[in-house]
């Protein structure tokens, strides 16, 4: 496989998982904009701990993960208590917190960047993609998929129905969280260079922007628009600014004639 | 050396709260989060830019700077807050953040992406008090602030048009069903809002001397964080948390150095989200959506 290729697939499979960071969160009634913030989480961690402590890279991951995960459960307390445009603002406010703190780090430094020296292949890259996808999908048949639903629904019925409300809203807020931070170090393990300019609001916004486009009704949204995400630009192969102009067209053809995204449950679901 | 830290934090806050302004404006009536905002900055100190460079007479490259941005605030309109009615409620900010990108990259093609140096249509831009060197545009910002925030608070209270706003801030079916023509007042809104942001992006462009595609991003997010500060809807707490703001940011720049900036000022937005969503002049907790 050509080299050129390989990197095209890395970042499918990690826009993949990214994607599905900010969808868990936003099938729940959470516009996350702070994606990003855990992204750097995720990458800053396992590379500190793979450059500090000599861990292989997918062990140092793993660990990531957990790190990313505790740190979306600990602020999802005080997120959680906001709602709607007031939770959106608190994970912005929080994406430029964490970016602010990082760029002030000299342990894993600073505003020059970080040095990831241990490398993951596409094979690993690819294959905790799948695992997240397959992960993804099972959950969405099971009781917790209904629930978030329910709750992203209408929240007085799902608690009247016994749901705990908090407790699904945290727990997508978490799993998003998790997968964000798995991204992060999948990313800073195979690009071998992490930058914590490059994880600010703006990030969280693309990400938001491309699960927005493939649509939220169904978990096959998040994929088609990752996939058109990545692959646009690598098809038009004109300036990197075009390739915007033309993705963010797309987003306003879109949200102007099928709001929903392009994926729609009926589509899937009926005869 | 206290005196000009203030007076710099306050003429920076200046800056912040004409963004801030037209960001509670549509907050608090439309509520909607008007990400196009920063694009509509960018535009108008990059036109100021180009304007300026190309010979242009200051008074006339103004207006058609500050004009931009009500036009393209319009067009913004069209495709964001017209859709609201009949879809999701994310759909209006989902489109003003690609219309944030789509200004940006457009920008970024026909000008390119370096920092560009705004050449001053005057000998200099500001004058001593003392031994405090104040700078005029942000001065005539702070007024201009001050002075459209009065008036807009008048428009709001005596007007017809003003009373449609208020009613559509409270419930937008109600307004239709009273009459109120939504249709010819959201635009208003919008171009109210656009104006004020070009406005501050024509001053920030001649005060700082530097324009560039990317300049509407930090700017903007600090204007949130001053809406969110003094009060979300509240056209008098985004003027003041515009200049608290700007007062926090050069202070930390002067005591824990530039880089802890984002620390503080987003630090503090989030403590204010958490224990008092409200704001310092905001009332009762509405349940905005997104």
């Amino acid at each position: 496989m050509s080299g050129y290729l390989e990197s095209v697939l890395v970042l499918l499979a990690i826009n993949i998982i990214l994607a599905y960071a900010a969808f868990l969160p936003m099938v729940a009634g959470q516009l996350n904009l702070g994606v990003a913030a855990f992204v750097a989480i995720g990458a800053y961690s396992a590379g500190y701990l793979s450059n500090s402590f000599g861990l292989h890279p997918v062990p140092a991951a793993l660990m990531a993960v957990a790190i990313a995960a505790l740190t979306g459960w600990l602020v999802a307390f005080p997120i959680l208590r906001t709602r709607g445009i007031y939770l959106a603002l608190a994970t912005f406010a929080l994406n430029q917190v964490v970016q602010g703190t990082i760029l002030n780090l000299n342990v894993v430094g600073g505003a020059s960047g970080y040095p990831v020296p241990a490398h993951i292949g596409f094979p690993v890259v690819a294959a905790f993609s799948l695992a997240v996808i397959v992960l993804v999908f099972l959950a969405f048949r099971t009781r917790f998929g209904i629930s978030v639903t329910a709750v992203s629904d209408d929240e007085r019925v799902a608690d009247l129905m016994g749901l705990s409300v908090r407790g699904v809203q945290s727990a997508a807020f978490t799993a998003g969280a998790a997968l964000a931070g798995l991204a992060g170090a999948l990313y800073a393990h195979h690009f071998n260079y992490i930058e914590a300019q490059n994880y600010g609001v703006l990030f969280s916004i693309y990400i938001v922007l491309y699960v927005l486009l493939g649509g939220t009704q169904t978990v096959y949204g998040p994929l088609l628009g990752a996939a058109v995400f990545t692959l646009l630009p690598e098809l038009l192969r004109g300036s990197a600014a075009w390739r915007y102009v033309i993705f963010a067209c797309l987003i306003i053809a879109i949200m102007s004639l099928r709001p929903q995204g392009v994926i729609l449950k009926r589509a899937w679901f009926s005869k | 050396m206290l005196e000009q830290q203030i007076v710099n934090g306050l003429m920076l806050g200046s800056v912040y709260a004409l963004v801030a302004v037209a960001f509670t404006l549509a907050i608090g009536v439309l509520n909607f989060l008007n990400f196009s905002i920063p694009g509509l900055f960018m535009v108008a100190g990059m036109l100021t830019w180009f304007l300026l460079r190309a010979g242009m007479p200051w008074p006339l490259a103004a207006a058609l700077a500050i004009a931009s941005g009500g036009l393209l605030s319009l067009l913004v309109e069209r495709f964001t807050y017209r859709l609201m009615s009949r879809s999701e409620h994310f759909v209006p900010l989902v489109t003003s953040m690609a219309f944030l990108i789509l200004f940006e990259n457009l920008v970024l093609i026909v000008w390119g992406s370096d920092l560009q140096r705004v050449p001053l249509p005057f000998e200099s831009v500001s004058f001593k008090l003392g031994p405090t060197v104040v700078a005029v545009p942000q001065l005539v910002g702070l007024a201009c602030a001050v002075l459209a925030v009065a008036l807009l608070d008048l428009v709001l209270r005596k007007t017809r048009i003003g009373r449609g706003l208020r009613t559509i801030a409270e419930d937008a079916e109600v307004a239709i069903m009273l009459g109120v023509g939504v249709g010819r007042v959201v635009p208003v809104v919008f171009l109210v809002g656009g104006l004020f942001t070009a406005l501050s992006g024509f001053l920030f462009a001649l005060n700082y001397q530097q324009a560039s595609p990317f300049m509407g991003e930090e700017i903007a997010l600090k204007g949130i964080s001053a809406m969110v500060v003094g009060g979300m809807g509240n056209i008098w707490g985004a003027i003041l948390g515009g200049l608290l703001i700007g007062i926090v940011e050069t202070f930390s720049i002067h005591l824990l150095g530039a880089r802890a900036v984002d620390i503080s000022v987003y630090g503090l937005l989030l403590a204010i989200l958490f224990v008092r969503p409200t704001g310092l002049l905001g009332g009762a907790v509405r349940q905005a959506r997104v």
